[in-house]
């Protein structure tokens, strides 16, 4: 995390102007506010401007964002999806804990980021998967997807997708049995996406029934409503700008609208940005500050490097769904698309 | 005696070809998916590795450096060649399972390296050692790694179920399983050796 925060950024450019200065910004440290009485002006080293910003501030912020979706996702599927979001979290928890213990490092459970590591795993389930699945998952996610490579902040990958993918690729029959919405009993039924995927007409369902989230699917990505309402907050704090999400939303609606399966430009788009984990995945898991580029101009390319991943695999894959792999393959990308975005310093070649 | 003894056992833990040198990682992607699997190509590449190493030390004067590589190649396949036929007429089975990586031990980095690092500069007795220590560290470094994908990838050991409520993880069975299993494993012997150290 410390790699990169884009706001913090900007926020080191001002903060280099100002300093020449020695002006006083109103958003002062708690420090300059108790002498601010006696002294107004401070002379100390660099860095003079402070915000009141911190990862796990910025963490608990996301998770709190995310909670509209967890919320729908409970009423659509019922308790079970809460016992697996639970499960998901606390193990999580549990297993960031035991690997700094063991490795003798500072435990730094409650900065969130493994809490929200272990809710995005289990945002990415179906509601109906066995108790040990979750557990499982997260313990991967947290062990392979982020501590092995020491740390947050040193993860090359998502480590909740990280997960994903493992549970994916161990266990496929219970990541693809979903169940049907708003019945609250093991009636299964197949996402939207699969049923486009295998040539079949069975239910149709209405963009309106999408967009609230009456669909198949898994946990948190079903109920698109609550989580633009979470992605809005994040916009508003500014803690994700607009540059990953919508590039990555508008190239698979372009992409998936020209290549229609009735022939060039005759695509339903709205379906597909609407189905699958489009939007979970775009807003909060793409936007992952440790594993995204640093640059506005990098984050464009990544943006658009997912969504024609994910369209493709959509399309022609093999798999109905490809959010996750295509930000996985991404996140490899992302130290590539940084040397080659790097902003000019002033003054130099 | 006790010197022989330990050129044997370095290549078993000091100097274990997969887990310390990181070498012919290739068949041991490949191979790893079962202990069956593994034990058979440890014990032909612990034939070939034992043969090469014998003859290269035996010929080391007499063949002109710059050409050595080239014949430090036909020597070995040589060895490939006994180990894949008798393999072929005494157990069809395991040389289905095992494939094109029988005859790719030819270009197994384990052999050439130790011919090229050990046994050209080595007495025939050290080399014979040498080589058989590094085949048989290869040959245990080999069963771990399959024991665990297959223990844990198929829920089985050696065909017999191990736990019938147990549900297997079919990423182990892949290569991608296969590294991830060698990587963390290299992780925990490097842990185990700087706490030595």
């Amino acid at each position: 995390m410390s790699r990169k925060m884009n706001n913090q950024e900007e926020f080191r450019r001002d903060a280099e102007v100002s300093a020449c200065r020695l002006i006083r910004h109103p958003e002062e440290t708690q420090e300059q506010k108790l002498h601010s009485g006696k002294n107004k002006l401070i002379v100390n080293i660099s860095p003079h401007l402070h915000k009141d910003e911190s990862v796990s501030k910025i963490m608990w912020m996301v998770v709190i964002s995310l909670i509209p979706a967890g919320i729908a996702g409970v009423i659509i599927f019922g308790l079970e999806a809460l016992q697996v979001i639970l499960l998901g979290v606390v193990s999580a928890l549990v297993a960031e804990c035991v690997i700094q213990l063991l490795t003798k490092r500072r435990i730094t459970v409650l900065d969130g980021s493994a809490f929200l590591t272990g809710l995005l795993l289990a945002y990415n389930l179906p509601p109906k998967v066995p108790f040990w699945l979750p557990i499982v998952g997260s313990f991967f996610a947290v062990a392979i997807g982020k501590q092995v490579f020491g740390g947050l902040g040193q993860n090359i990958f998502n480590p909740a997708l990280v997960g994903r993918v493992f549970l994916m690729a161990s266990w496929p029959k219970h990541m693809t049995a979903f169940t049907k919405p708003l019945t609250y009993d093991a009636v299964t039924s197949a996402t939207p996406l699969a049923v486009l995927k295998e040539g079949r007409v069975l239910e149709h369902v209405s963009n309106w029934n999408l967009f609230w989230g009456i669909r198949g699917g898994c946990i948190g990505e079903v109920c698109i409503f609550a989580l633009i309402l979470g992605a809005l907050l994040l916009f508003i704090r500014g803690y994700i700008s607009w540059h990953i999400p919508i590039t990555y939303t508008v190239v698979v609606g372009l992409f998936t609208y020209i290549f229609g399966t009735k022939g060039l430009f005759s695509g339903d788009w709205l379906f597909h940005i609407l189905s699958g984990g489009l939007i979970l995945g775009a807003f909060f898991m793409a936007t992952d500050y440790v594993t995204s580029p640093l640059t506005r101009k990098g984050q464009i390319i990544f943006g658009v490097g997912c969504g024609l991943i994910t369209a493709i695999i959509r399309l022609w894959g093999g798999y109905p769904e490809g959010v996750s792999y295509a930000i996985l393959m991404m996140n490899a990308a992302t130290p590539i698309i940084d040397r080659y975005t790097k902003s000019r310093i002033y003054g130099t070649r | 005696m006790k010197k022989y003894f330990s050129e044997f056992l370095k290549g078993i833990i000091k100097e274990n070809p997969t887990f310390v040198l990181v070498l012919g990682l290739c068949p041991t992607l490949a191979v790893s998916t079962s202990v069956t699997n593994g034990v058979g190509m440890g014990i032909a590449a612990t034939f070939v590795l034992l043969g090469s190493n014998m003859i290269v030390a035996m010929i080391k004067n007499i063949v002109p450096d710059r050409i050595r590589i080239p014949c430090f190649i036909v020597v070995i396949a040589t060895f490939v060649t006994i180990a894949e036929m008798t393999m072929k007429a005494y157990s069809p089975a395991l040389d289905r399972a095992l494939g094109i990586y029988v005859p790719l031990i030819v270009v197994n980095c384990i052999v050439l390296g130790r011919a090229e690092a050990y046994a050209q500069k080595q007495t025939v007795l050290n080399s014979l050692f040498d080589g058989l220590g590094m085949g048989v560290g290869f040959t245990l470094a080999l069963i771990l790694i399959s024991a665990i994908r297959e223990a844990l990838g198929t829920g089985k050991i050696l065909g017999f179920t191990l736990a019938h409520k147990f549900e297997p993880a079919f990423v182990l069975g892949m290569p991608s399983g296969a590294l991830l299993v060698i990587g963390l494993l290299l992780g925990f012997f490097n842990v185990l050796k700087g706490k030595r150290e």
